[in-house]
């Protein structure tokens, strides 16, 4: 039997739900209209009054919002509310110029939360579950965000936080945790520790894990799920939008279905800006239809993907997106595996770097060489040189995992990587093909 | 009474050790003893400097990674057997070195200053108490 977090809204009419999103779209546009003085003036240049949106079949009259406006806002242009009635921000890392800093009012974090729980009660959860939660904590939303629901779905949480790979498998062990939440290149990585340690399935408690924040093949899932003697799922979200759980699998996995009570989602042609119709591939589109602190309207998130209407036979209604393919114009292929440069980062990220780096590509002897350059921190510089060649071992050990390939690491010194107009060159392919 | 040794982060490859001591002329400061570690792709650079908090300010605001770390600065006779008498009591006692470099007094030419970097700074200096051996500090540093 299938469960669900809020039954009601899970498993709405489509027609209610359309009823819903219209009602809840009129009065966005007006409340970002009243509160957000940078999306009325791109309002006003694209000749819309918010008189012209009475249904979400009129959002394609609305301008879209790209990470380029967000850096112009930053930090406060998007603000939709009194900083007073802020509660909490997340940022993103800033890895293509200026951070993201989103805004969250206390019915933003409630929305996020609940969005999270039924993540994870679509992943099995109850509220007699341990929960682990070993995605970053802090600035990051992924700690947070399954921390919170969690917490609403009354689990007892177990907010480890990334790293610390011995103490992990400790609490698990120890807490009887049941369910995972982290990214799947640390589920990986966690996976082969537990192998490493002489753990079979049988000696994990985990029976699910929710992975997300970075791109992943279902190649990954099967070795993930195969080792832990777990049932992986898919969770999708960004900053932006407030964090991971705008979209989750259910026990169908047949992609992942949208919180569409909260976020409006379109695929456009990247190209001429056209909605496309279901099923097509294209850049997915966001409008947050609840958020009071941080309300993005068509926000385009640069994800390549699908969305499908088709009846999901989990019994949820909301429209599923296909896993993205992350951005098509950034794959590489290097010996003959797509690599896109946001796995590296996410590596990155979650090995507590910042993500200050360079792809550098090249072909030595018909071989392709991948070479990822590091800028160095004044947190993780230490005085002792088999700290720091430690780390780089981690590193390497880590985006092998990921990418399934061997890269060399190299530690830089900082901004020494080259920039050109205020963006960091990422990718340097020096093959001549 | 230890003395606080800069540890600056290099790439190994030409020119970045002269990029550090560019800027540390620029500011007239007055590097007591120099010692490198190197890997193949990176290096530290340690230093014992007559103005510490200064030659901190210049390395960050020219945006080297340097960090400041506890060592002990002890004097011994710069006489066969000197550092010999010094390592004895460190054998004696269990004491770990990490690493260890000297130099030369310009005052005090009969002397030798040994940097030494321990896992517990704060217990070798204990052990080394005891002994008379002299240990000198952040002020003694900038006049010998």
């Amino acid at each position: 039997m299938e469960r669900y977090f809020q039954p009601e809204i899970e498993t709405m009419s489509r027609d209610k739900m359309i009823d819903l999103q219209n009602e809840k779209l009129v009065k966005q546009i007006n409340h970002v209209w009243n509160n957000v003085p940078y999306y009325r003036k791109k309002m006003e240049e694209a000749g819309v009054t918010p008189d012209d949106i009475k249904t979400i079949d009129d959002i394609h009259k609305l301008p879209f919002l790209t990470k380029d406006d967000l850096r112009k806002a930053y930090p406060y242009g998007m603000l939709g509310t009194d900083m007073k009635n802020c509660v909490r921000i997340h940022s993103t890392s800033g890895t293509t110029g200026k951070r993201v800093v989103a805004f969250y009012t206390q019915g933003d974090i409630d929305l996020w939360e609940d969005c999270c729980a039924r993540a994870l009660v679509a992943a099995g959860a109850t509220k007699d579950d341990v929960v682990q939660v070993s995605y970053g904590f802090g600035l990051f939303t992924g700690g947070a965000g399954l921390n919170g629901g969690s917490h609403k779905l009354g689990s007892l949480t177990v907010p480890t936080s990334s790293g610390f790979t011995d103490r992990q498998i400790m609490f698990i062990q120890d807490l009887q945790a049941t369910v995972l939440c982290c990214t799947p290149s640390y589920a990986t990585y966690l996976a082969e520790k537990m192998q490493e340690m002489g753990l079979t399935p049988e000696d994990i408690p985990l029976k699910a894990g929710i992975f997300g924040a970075e791109a992943w093949s279902e190649e990954m899932r099967h070795d993930i799920e195969k080792s832990m003697g777990i049932k992986a799922y898919d969770i999708y979200g960004l900053t932006e939008l407030s964090g991971p759980g705008v979209a989750f699998e259910c026990s169908e996995q047949q992609g992942m279905h949208i919180n569409e009570d909260h976020f409006l989602a379109e695929i456009i042609d990247p190209n001429t800006l056209e909605v496309l119709p279901d099923d097509t591939e294209g850049e997915l589109v966001f409008t947050a239809l609840d958020k009071e602190a941080f309300p993005m309207i068509r926000y385009r998130t640069r994800d390549i993907c699908t969305l499908t209407r088709k009846k999901c036979s989990c019994g949820r209604t909301h429209v599923r997106m296909a896993k993205p393919k992350g951005r098509s114009d950034d794959m590489l292929i290097i010996r003959g595996v797509n690599v896109f440069p946001r796995q590296i980062e996410t590596v990155l990220l979650n090995e507590g770097y910042a993500a200050n780096y360079q792809i550098i590509v090249d072909r030595v002897k018909h071989s392709d060489t991948l070479e990822v350059r590091v800028e160095m921190t004044p947190d993780m510089f230490t005085d002792n040189v088999g700290e720091i060649e430690d780390m780089q071992k981690n590193l390497m050990n880590a985006i092998h995992a990921m990418l399934g390939i061997k890269a060399k690491v190299t530690l830089v010194a900082p901004k020494s990587i080259a920039r050109s107009e205020g963006k960091a060159v990422r990718v340097i392919d020096k093959r001549k093909i | 009474m230890s003395v606080k040794q800069i540890s600056v982060f290099l790439e190994n490859r030409p020119g970045t050790l002269q990029s550090m001591t560019a800027v540390l002329a620029a500011k007239g400061i007055d590097m007591r003893a120099l010692s490198l570690a190197e890997t193949k792709d990176f290096g530290i650079a340690r230093l014992i400097v007559d103005d510490v908090m200064e030659a901190m300010t210049v390395l960050s605001d020219d945006d080297f990674i340097a960090k400041t770390t506890s060592v002990l600065c002890v004097e011994v006779p710069d006489v066969p057997g000197g550092l010999d008498k010094l390592l004895q009591v460190f054998a004696k006692e269990n004491v770990n070195l990490e690493y260890m470099y000297a130099f030369l007094g310009a005052k005090n030419i009969d002397k030798a200053y040994m940097i030494i970097r321990t896992s517990d700074t704060r217990a070798a200096e204990q052990k080394l108490k005891k002994t008379g051996l002299k240990l000198l500090s952040q002020h003694d540093i900038a006049n010998i």
